[in-house]
């Protein structure tokens, strides 16, 4: 039996305002719990919100880059629940006239095709505040900073028909979000977020089978990963004869696994209306049009631009402008270095590789793109070769500095002198008789070759600092010499 | 002293007659020794207040004296105070000690008012009788038998005793305006979006709206230029010029088009209201009104609608009474589930549970259409009949309420009959539109009042109208007996 999944994505990104969506009260990241909660926050008796313009602006933002409907008239409901991070015992939130309505956005996969995924929705709404558990032994505490924080849930289409095509998706709208400087896209700090909609079915079938939600997934990697968990879950359970139960459920990322959080049965009766405190959001034309008329550029018409002003490939294109830190960063070390391939290869290469190894991400990368630009430029006037400058890639991530700085207290700085280096070539071709003795015996054309290991040796004799071009050219002159 | 209104404590105050303190500490002592009988007060703030006068007295001293420096008033414990006990009358904000003042409440304090205390109302202002205090009832200064009205009951007592010469109030379908008759006081409902919101401890949202409770017209507006305005804070304030309410007061009435909708005078209206109200239109006859029929058709259907609506609103706006950050919690709850069941079972009284009940019941899935939603489409007939009507007419006229006071205990025992008690006021807050309540005749020795309903934001005209019946007749001006 051929299986598909189907996949449907609810994204929540934290809109990057300065104050929340209701209250005048900092949106700042990290402060002491509850240092930023108003009295509008805490739900005080008599308290009311006030609408927060920026957090609308930033939503028609990006309705518009994903080519949606604006709602016109758009409505704040209230879904009531109750939780003790829900200061208010409701979200208020946006159900019958979001401000955003149907749009899409085109993901590109790995092989190059492109598809196109269908956005439902976008809504405004406030974030709850957090629970703490393990703090307190017995008791929960509770921080109400994050309270009022305000979100656009991002709801998608259920048009994704693999992990991979999910998280080309997640990372489109990270791509868009970040660009329009919507939301700072921090994942680790749950500033953007996602709920996936998992079911499988047979592959030709019509209807959709039963759904899970796994909740508030938090790195693309873990969205990838509990999407193939939850896709494998459900196969194996329908193909043991089971069935797959409608429920809520969490990724955990130290097992690796899905588990059910509350069944469809326990599932609140949200008893939505609309929020008689604020009054609906009416937009007109002309505000649209001023937005849209001071738009960013977008992801894919910076892709495009990648392609025809850098000579980028179409892969490198992709991944260089998908996140707008990684698309800053590298042109900004692009226009330093002078060399759009080069700084490619850097910032794809070795940086990601150290993003990665250290899971953190580019707008926290400890190796600024002015640093990697200044090491990129000592690459291409020859001060040193590129095995060196990871080296000195090395100690600007673990103690900064500029590669002038390191180049110069490390003494790397690459002997370009000639006659320097003809000495050492010399005393490697004396004290390695056997070698050279095998180089003169072989065949002209295998020659090129045996090269490397005197090479290995003027380098490690040099610490590495030689230029790789002339010591070739000298060790070929040399021991040429002695064939004849 | 204490029989004189806002307008001429003023004056005593300007001519230096008495200064603000005394005239503070004059009511403070008549408060401590009288309302024991009246239990019009849950807390009374006199340090507070004596500070307050003390102030006021210095700015009078140095000439900055305006129209309500040194005037003494009380705040219905549904306004935020900072400092000062806030408890909505409910055991469930017994402890709650407010850190912020209501928008009002500052207005009054800039103004340079002095603040008396906080009076006695309805648990979380769901009631018509101030039977569901969690402090006990307040008491009719007419007949401490019978009930002073509710939501605002406690502010009509205490205005009607002379335990305050003025007090704030709010209305959220006649909380304002039946109190006010049944206790023999002018009292004011704006209109909706008129006086901030902020910091009144909502009951419904949509319907709620604070105003002022006092002798006369001209001492209602006196509060209401203090009270009204746009308020950042409060989203559903109006962005509108807020008038001298006192400036119109004299307008003569010739010319008056008065409306008398015939759903007003049913059947079954009590024959004494309804010959005091006919007596009081003959009134404004002889001051050159004229008085027309007019038909509120979807006056009926006014009663199940804000049934809908205000338990709707009020079970999402009281969940946020929680057992959690503030307010009553529960002893040693054994987890979360058992925290929100007994703090809020203990916490709240048995109507304020009932309209949660009725409200969670009404906006659940599967029901919304029928009710809620049904409910609001009711709501735009009703303030379709209003418009209607005030395009024939300047100000519609009727009683405020279908009986006098009732007896304490009379109607506890059946809510619908205590609903039916704001017959005549509740379709006013669903239409949005200011109704004022001026004493206009008695019956068995309790007072009666009439109800003038005007067009939106028409505060003035009511006012006008109002004062103008009180330059003509005294029923303003009698006292219960023993006061």
């Amino acid at each position: 039996m051929e299986w598909e999944a189907v996949i449907g994505l609810e994204i929540h990104a934290q809109l990057a305002t300065n104050s929340k969506i209701f209250s005048g009260a900092s949106t700042a990241f990290g402060a002491e719990p509850n240092t930023q909660a108003c009295a509008v926050d805490l739900a005080l008796p008599g308290t009311l919100p006030v609408f927060n313009e920026e957090a609308l602006r930033m939503a028609v933002k990006f309705g518009l880059a994903i080519d949606a409907n604006i709602g016109r008239t758009s409505v704040f409901d209230r879904k009531n629940y109750f939780y003790p991070d829900l200061p208010k015992g409701y979200q208020t939130s946006q159900l019958f006239f979001p401000i955003v309505g149907e749009g899409h956005v085109d993901i590109t996969l790995e092989d190059g095709t492109t598809k196109r995924v269908g956005v439902t929705r976008a809504h405004l709404e406030e974030d709850a505040g957090k629970s703490l558990h393990d703090e307190f032994p017995g008791m929960t505490g509770i921080d109400l900073n994050r309270a009022g924080t305000p979100l656009l849930e991002i709801v998608s289409e259920p048009d994704m028909r693999s992990a991979e095509e999910a998280v080309a998706y997640v990372r489109k709208i990270h791509s868009i979000v970040t660009s329009l400087g919507i939301c700072d896209g921090n994942m680790a700090e749950g500033s953007f977020r996602c709920d996936c909609n998992v079911s499988v079915r047979l592959k030709g079938e019509e209807e959709f089978g039963t759904r899970t939600e796994t909740k508030n997934i938090n790195s693309f990697r873990f969205i990838e990963k509990a999407i193939l968990g939850e896709i494998d879950r459900q196969i194996d359970l329908i193909e043991d004869g089971g069935r797959v139960v409608q429920e809520t459920r969490l990724y955990d990322a130290n097992k690796n696994e899905t588990r059910s959080m509350r069944s469809k049965e326990e599932a609140n009766d949200y008893r939505y209306f609309p929020c008689p405190d604020l009054l609906p959001i009416v937009i007109d034309e002309d505000y649209i049009d001023v937005i849209r008329d001071n738009l960013p550029e977008l992801p894919d018409a910076r892709k495009a631009r990648f392609i025809e002003e850098y000579k980028l490939s179409d892969y490198d294109a992709m991944v260089l402008s998908g996140d707008h830190h990684m698309a800053t960063y590298f042109e900004t070390v692009a226009k330093a270095a002078g060399d759009s391939k080069l700084t490619a290869n850097w910032v794809m290469g070795e940086l990601s590789k150290h993003l990665n190894q250290n899971d953190t991400t580019i707008a926290d990368s400890p190796v600024s793109a002015d640093q990697l630009g200044g090491l990129l430029v000592r690459i291409k006037d020859n001060t040193i070769s590129g095995n060196i400058a990871k080296k000195v890639f090395e100690a600007m991530w673990s103690e900064g500095g500029t590669a002038d700085e390191i180049i110069e207290a490390k003494g790397l700085k690459q002997v370009t002198d000639t006659g320097a280096i003809e000495k050492i070539v010399d005393d490697v071709i004396a004290n390695c008789t056997k070698q050279v003795e095998q180089y003169t015996s072989a065949e002209p054309e295998k020659r090129g070759k045996m090269i490397g290991f005197f090479m290995g040796q003027v380098m490690k004799a040099t610490g590495g600092k030689a230029n790789p071009g002339a010591v070739t050219g000298i060790l070929k002159k040399k021991l040429d010499a002695l064939c004849d | 002293m204490f029989d004189k209104t806002l307008a001429e404590l003023a004056q005593g105050l300007e001519n230096g007659d008495f200064s603000s303190v005394e005239l503070t500490q004059a009511y403070l002592d008549r408060i401590n020794a009288e309302d024991g009988k009246y239990n019009s007060y849950i807390t009374v703030t006199g340090e507070q207040a004596l500070d307050q006068a003390k102030a006021a007295d210095e700015t009078r001293a140095a000439g900055n004296a305006g129209a309500f420096t040194g005037l003494p008033i009380a705040h219905k414990d549904i306004f935020c105070t900072e400092g000062v006990r806030t408890s909505c009358a409910s055991k469930m904000l017994d402890n709650f000690i407010s850190p912020y003042n209501a928008t009002v409440v500052n207005k009054f304090n800039a103004a340079g008012a002095v603040m008396l205390g906080k009076t006695n109302m309805d648990e979380f202002a769901m009631g018509s009788s101030n039977e569901s205090s969690f402090y006990g009832p307040s008491k009719n200064p007419w007949d401490t038998d019978r009930v002073p009205g509710g939501s605002s009951g406690g502010s009509a007592a205490a205005v009607a005793a002379q335990l305050a010469p003025a007090a704030t109030g709010t209305d959220t379908g006649g909380s304002i305006r039946q109190p006010a008759a049944l206790c023999g006081i002018t009292g004011l409902k704006p209109t909706y979006g008129r006086v901030s919101r902020f910091g009144m401890i909502a009951f419904a949202s949509s319907l709620d709206q604070g105003g002022p409770m006092t002798r006369t017209a001209e001492d209602a507006a006196m509060m209401l230029n203090v009270m009204a305005g746009f308020d950042l804070n409060d989203s559903t304030s109006m962005q509108q010029d807020v008038p001298d309410y006192t400036a119109d007061l004299s307008k003569p009435l010739a010319g008056l088009k008065i409306g008398l909708p015939k759903e007003f005078f049913p059947a079954d209206l009590s024959p004494a209201i309804a010959e005091q109200v006919q007596n009081a239109i003959k009134e404004y006859e002889a001051l050159g009104a004229t008085v027309k029929e007019v038909s509120l058709p979807n006056t009926a259907l006014a009663i199940p609608a804000y049934y809908i609506i205000a338990p709707s609103e009020a079970s999402s706006n009281l969940s946020r009474f929680d057992g959690v950050r503030y307010g009553y919690r529960c002893e040693s709850p054994v987890d979360l589930e058992d925290l929100y069941k007994r703090s809020r079972g203990e916490g709240f009284g048995t109507e304020v549970k009932r309209r949660i009940m009725v409200g969670a019941y009404a906006l659940s899935e599967g029901f919304y259409d029928a009710y809620y939603k049904k409910a609001q489409q009711i709501r735009r007939l009703i303030k379709q009949d209003y418009v209607n009507a005030l395009n024939e007419v300047d100000v519609i006229m009727g009683p405020t309420t279908p009986h006098p006071a009732f007896k304490l205990g009379e109607k506890t025992s059946d809510p619908v009959a205590m609903y039916m008690e704001d017959i005549f006021t509740i379709s006013l807050n669903l239409a949005g539109m200011p109704g004022i309540s001026i004493p206009c005749g008695q019956t068995e020795g309790l007072p009666v009042g009439l109800q003038i309903i005007g067009n939106y934001f028409a505060e003035a005209k009511l006012l006008n109208v109002a004062h103008q019946f009180q330059v003509a007749t005294d029923w303003h001006k009698k006292t219960p007996q023993g006061i």
